[in-house]
Formats: structure tokens, sequence, C-alpha cells
């Protein structure tokens, strides 16, 4: 116990970067995703087509290549960041490609008729979006989003990579240090809280939007 | 009054509606029927302004418009759809007032109350804070009806209202379309049952599928 009150400072500190992570990836990496996945469902070609090389550019390589290639690819062109700056901006674009194919895939459940509806009812495209489609498709990814965002939690441990303190490091830094699993179990808990958090938080949106089918 | 002159609308090389003329008076029902793959539809969704037309003019009130582009002034048509494409999201009363308060920027209360009006006159008065899954299919379409009388259409329209109700709901459509003639809405009414077109029609339009 005396050994557990000893390494926590450092797990914890180390929970802060992987919240960290976490919560901006998050925050941003969402609505981006919606505005992609927006921008897969026009009719513009050369737009659609861009946006399919980027999404499979990001869920067709590794997210730690991903990291290695921000970090240390980059400079290389001229483009230079700050660690922390660097992993961010890659859980952004790995989590805003998945998430614009989540949206895609909800736009695209909305039946033309709803469109319709609302044009002959003379709503322009953006209130028709706000309205009508947004909260449809909000209900319907829901699930899926977050499946995601309980991987999030778990993925923000590859920022090791370049050299960021986050959780599972603070675990490893200790193990080896002590030559013991016990930082690595209490590492398996934290992770474990993180996610039921998730989880909660998820059940309660989905039964938020239960009021209607 | 709406006038249709030579409308014709073609889709991938087949003529779907060739050289249509028309008019609809005032507050008179206009039936449309015919057999499936006629192009009832169609004209239908050529006069609410959802598909555009490749030759032909509409007329309303003796003035020439477009239905596709008609955003802006207040010829409104309102459409019933066959399966009514409520919105799932918002309850009864929402649907009903989205549009008068987003687009003709009526107060809330206002559009409200002109809501409770119209639903309480199909008999949905009970039925303003239900969600849509909640209601039966003519309360749905009734609902529909509602929803398109809030924006003032100059025309109503109805695809097929009848099929996807019972028998004995038939007869309710059949009624409410005739008292809201009373009232002098117009309204032109697609449909290939034919003792309730005959039951409604001021008019009746018969096409047949073109090869």
């Amino acid at each position: 116990m005396n050994y557990v009150t000893q390494i926590l400072p450092s797990l914890l500190s180390g929970t802060g970067m992987t919240l960290s992570i976490f919560f901006w990836t998050i925050i941003i990496a969402i609505p981006l995703g919606i505005l992609v996945g927006l921008g897969m469902t026009t009719r513009f070609k050369p737009l659609t087509w861009i946006i399919n090389i980027y999404v499979w550019l990001m869920r067709g390589t590794p997210l730690l290549l991903q990291l290695i290639f921000v970090f240390y690819g980059l400079p290389i062109i001229g483009i230079v960041f700050q660690r922390y700056d660097a992993a961010l901006f890659a859980f952004i674009l790995n989590y805003t490609a998945y998430f614009a194919e989540i949206f895609r895939g909800g736009l695209q459940a909305i039946p033309a008729g709803q469109y319709e509806s609302a044009r002959v009812l003379r709503l322009t495209k953006w209130q028709t979006l706000r309205k009508i489609v947004i909260p449809q498709v909000v209900k319907i990814v829901l699930p899926s989003i977050g499946n995601e965002v309980i991987n999030l939690v778990k993925d923000s441990s590859l920022v090791y990579v370049i050299g960021l303190g986050d959780l599972l490091r603070a675990g490893n830094v200790a193990m080896a240090r002590d030559v013991t699993l016990v930082p690595m179990l209490l590492v398996g808990v934290i992770y474990l809280l993180l996610t039921a958090v998730c989880t909660l938080v998820l059940k309660r949106l989905e039964r938020h939007y239960s009021f209607w089918r | 009054m709406l006038e249709l002159k030579g409308i014709t609308k073609k889709f991938g090389g087949k003529t779907i509606l060739d050289d249509v003329n028309l008019t609809v008076e005032d507050g008179k029902i206009l039936t449309i029927v015919g057999p499936s793959g006629a192009g009832k539809t169609t004209l239908l969704r050529c006069i609410s302004g959802l598909a555009s037309v490749d030759s032909g003019q509409f007329l309303l009130d003796g003035q020439p418009f477009d239905p596709a582009t008609n955003r802006d002034n207040d010829a409104v048509i309102g459409v019933v759809f066959q399966d009514y494409q409520l919105f799932p999201n918002l309850t009864v009363r929402q649907n009903v007032t989205l549009a008068p308060t987003m687009v003709l920027k009526q107060s809330t209360q206002a559009a409200n109350a002109e809501a409770d009006r119209l639903l309480t006159q199909l008999d949905l008065g009970d039925k303003a804070d239900l969600f849509p899954y909640e209601l039966s299919g003519g309360q749905k379409q009734r609902v529909a009806i509602v929803r398109a009388l809030a924006m003032h259409p100059k025309l109503l329209c109805y695809d097929e209202p009848t099929s996807a109700l019972d028998p004995d709901l038939r007869k309710e459509v059949e009624q409410i379309i005739l008292k809201l003639r009373d009232e002098g809405i117009t309204q032109i009414v697609v449909t290939h049952d034919m003792p309730f077109a005959k039951a409604i029609a001021d008019q009746m339009l018969r096409v047949e599928p073109k090869n």
C-alpha cells in the first residue's frame, strides 16, 4: 500500500496527459468529422476524391506511424511541432477520418424524403441540416462514436513514441525501476476507470436521445 | 388558379410527361389518375418543384413561375407525401411550427396558436406533444396535412393519400379533403384509387404510360 501511494502521483500526472490528449481530440475531431462527413456526401467530385484519399491514408496506416511522421517527418519540410502539439495534431487528423466515416454513414441513413419534405416547406439547406438532419444523425451515430471514444482513451498511450509522459509510460518507468508489475496493474485499473466513465456518459447520452424513434 | 402549359419531362431519353396542359381553378380539386408508372407522381413532383421540367410553363394566377426555384415569393405549394415524411425528432406541434417560425418568421406564440387551431380542426388536439412514432398512419397523415396548411399554401398536393390506409380511413381522408375544399383550398390529388378519385374530384386528369 505504501508503494502504491508512492507511485500514484506520477501515475496521476501521466493520467493528466492522457486526459488532455483525449479531451482535445474529442472536442476538435468530432466537429471536424461532421464537416468532413458532410463533404463526403456532396456531389462535388474533386472534394470527395480528396477526402477519400485522406480517409484512406488515416485509416490505412497505424496511428503510431502517423505520430512518428508528424513529429520526426514534418520538420524535414520545415513544419516543426512541439511534442504535445505533434501528438494532438496526429490524433485529430486520425480521429477526424474515423468520425467522418461514421457521420457519412449517418447522413446517408437519412431518407431523401426528409430533405424533400423540408424543401417543400421552404426550409433552407442550413435550417434543414440543423433542425432535421443533424439531430437524427447524432442519434444514429452515437453507438459508433462511443466505440471510437473508448478506443481513443487507449490509443492515447501511443504518444510515448514521441517522448510524451502519459499514463502507460509512467507505469512503464516505475515498472522498470522497481522491477514489479504493480504499477502496470494500477495503470490497468485507471484505464478501466476512465473507460467506465466514458461508457456511463455515452449510455446517458443514448438514453437522452431515446425520447423519439 | 394554376395552369400548366406544355409540360414535358424526360428521364434519360424516356419521355415521362409529354405536353401536359391543365388548369386548376381556385378552390377546386383536381385528381390525377392512371396506372403505376404513368408519371402521376412525376407530374406532382414537377408541380411542387421537387423535379425540374424539360419544357413547358407554369402559371399561378396568370403569373409565370418556376416551382423548382420558387423560394422567396409566397406562391407556396404544400405537399402531403405518400409516406408523410414527418420529422421523427420533433413533436407533432414542432413538426407543424418549424417552417412557419423559421421561414415565415412567425413568433413561436403565433405559430403555436395556429398549429393548435389546425390540429384541433383535424381532430389531433390531444396529440400535439406526441412524437410521430406514437401516432397511427391516419394520424400521421393528418399531421402532414396540418404541417402543409400551416404554411398557407395556395395549392395543396397529395401523393397517393389512400395507399397506406385501411379502407375505413379512406372515407376519413375523403372527408378531410372535401372539408378543405369548402374552406377554399385548391387541391391536387394523385391516386390510383378510382372510387376515391371519383368521390372527391371536381376535375380529373388521366395519365397513361408512354412507350
